[in-house]
């Protein structure tokens, strides 16, 4: 596999690959000397066109501790500021010889056009309300840790809202992949206009669905993406489809709450439920180094730039 | 200079190229008597077992040193902890062949000041130890490190020898050494395999 673009790249058994690769990962981030040489002399450049914080600094400590050669672009920084193209900005970049780009930008499909542009492996960082591949792929592995390695039949509600969030078109994707039984939570106005092909349920009430889910999946609301009136005001969006502390009280103690962070705490997920022993929130950036390791190995170790025959040749030279 | 560079070795996957039985060098009983005498001649050159700690390399490394902390303990009574180790990460060839399926590495005790002895089955180019060798120091610095296989089959790359040896096993470098135990393969045994046809569909002259 050259690049990952979207979970449908990797389908049920890649995502079974990398996340066996993710164990063995973890196991080196807990280590004293949480490094290994693995890809000596590769260089990973992340291009982030969107703010972040976890994602960057996630992406660029798993390629440090795979000894990767690491460079950051913000566009905020950077020759985009004086109105350099997309194009002359992976041209720039690859003429400086690199092995993958990791790129976030605020418009869907950028990743895949990348692709196309360039011999370096392209790993999506998130892309518009299109998909954030890496992220999914830490929130199963977190519920597999937890629940073992079969995830079929596992109930999880995704709430808030999916319209904007790539979070959720990813995970959708990853857990109905792996048999989970995915329910969607939200307003009418946070859903997706058209749900046909999604092999997922629908609520528009979250007290309908509460006790009846093994995770409940909170999505941040994205105050930056939402330019419209889509629901009245944040109070009432936190009283109708906030997880409360009121809710959490009616909830079993073996469910799990995720969130894919940064959380509005008493917007959508009160503080006090946040910071609940069944909340992962903190294990999931914890284990997204590790699952960012084994995506960035899978991508760079398995097809090196100098192929078989290459040394084949270079040692019948030398012969 | 070798003749045939790796990359146009035979491939020993089942299923690639055609391969024979040339000739079983050891059974269940010889295995077993092999592991006694190493797990004796451990012991015996570190004047007792307390330091030692016993670390297999994945796959069938792991298998052999457990067989030899089983053997240990069965005669000097103390129970020598056991690591596994997955040396991909440390290859030198990682960029070269597809990237391998990982196992986690388990290594119980700080290495620090302590004796490990890394367990394989077969001995070859070495390279696989130099990179064990490269994984262990990572996690401490033992007093000594040292190399226990069951096959030493020659055509060494490196610098590198087994401080235990199973036995000396002479063969050309196109043909298979198959160490099969029983925790992995269902059974005990060493063979020696000749490639008749590669996966290419070449015949061997």
């Amino acid at each position: 596999m050259k690049h990952l673009l979207g979970i449908d790249d990797l389908g049920a058994e890649g995502i079974g690959e990398v996340l066996g690769l993710a164990e063995a990962f973890l196991e080196v981030t807990k280590r004293d000397i949480p490094k290994v040489p693995a890809l000596r002399g590769k260089t990973v450049v992340s291009m982030f066109y969107e703010d972040s914080t976890r994602t960057r600094l996630s992406f660029e400590t798993a390629a440090k501790r795979l000894s990767a050669d690491t460079m950051t672009f913000t566009a905020g920084s950077s020759a985009v500021r004086k109105g350099e193209s997309l194009l002359d900005t992976v041209r720039t970049v690859e003429a400086m010889g690199i092995d993958a780009i990791v790129v976030r930008h605020r418009s869907a499909g950028v990743p895949h056009r990348m692709a196309g542009w360039t011999q370096a492996s392209v790993v999506n960082a998130g892309d518009g309300w299109h998909e954030h591949p890496t992220q999914a792929l830490l929130d199963v592995f977190t519920l597999r840790l937890h629940r073992g390695a079969d995830l079929a039949g596992l109930r999880v509600a995704i709430v808030g809202d999916v319209k904007h969030s790539r979070v959720a078109r990813s995970n959708v994707k990853a857990l109905t992949a792996l048999g989970a039984d995915v329910t969607l939570v939200g307003p009418p106005t946070l859903m997706p206009p058209d749900l046909s092909g999604w092999p997922v349920r629908l609520s528009n009430h979250l007290d309908e669905v509460l006790g009846t889910m093994d995770v409940y999946y909170v999505l941040r609301i994205q105050r930056e993406r939402i330019g419209e009136a889509l629901f009245p005001t944040l109070r009432e969006y936190a009283a109708r489809y906030g997880l409360t502390e009121e809710r959490l009280a009616r909830l079993a103690d073996d469910i799990l709450i995720m969130h894919p962070g940064p959380t509005n705490r008493g917007v959508e997920i009160a503080a006090a439920v946040a910071d609940d022993p069944r909340s992962v929130i903190t294990e999931q950036v914890a284990n997204g180094v590790a699952v960012r390791m084994a995506v960035l190995y899978h991508l760079l170790a398995g097809d090196g730039r100098r192929p078989p025959e290459v040394l084949g040749e270079l040692e019948a030279a030398r012969a | 200079m070798r003749e045939q560079p790796a990359w146009s070795a035979p491939d020993p996957t089942p299923g690639k190229g055609l391969w024979l039985l040339r000739a079983k060098v050891f059974d269940a009983t010889d295995l077993k008597r092999a592991i006694t005498r190493i797990g004796h001649e451990i012991v015996e050159r570190n004047h007792g077992a307390g330091d030692i700690v016993l670390i297999g390399l994945y796959t069938r490394g792991v298998a052999v040193a457990e067989r030899l902390a089983a053997a240990i303990a069965s005669f000097e009574g103390v129970e020598v902890p056991v690591g596994a180790l997955d040396v991909s990460f440390y290859r030198d060839d990682i960029g070269l062949r597809p990237a391998p399926s990982l196992r986690p590495t388990e290594v119980p005790v700080d290495v620090t000041g302590r004796i490990v002895v890394l367990c394989d089955d077969v001995l070859f180019t070495g390279r696989t130890v130099r990179a064990a060798l490269d994984a262990v120091i990572d996690f401490g610095r033992p007093r000594a490190i040292q190399l226990a296989v069951l096959v030493d089959r020659g055509h060494r790359e490196l610098p590198i020898r087994a401080d235990y040896v199973g036995k000396n096993l002479p063969t050309k470098w196109d043909e298979d050494v198959r160490v099969r135990l029983a925790e992995v393969d269902s059974e005990d045994g060493i063979e020696i395999w000749d490639c008749v046809e590669d996966q290419d569909g070449e015949v061997e002259p």
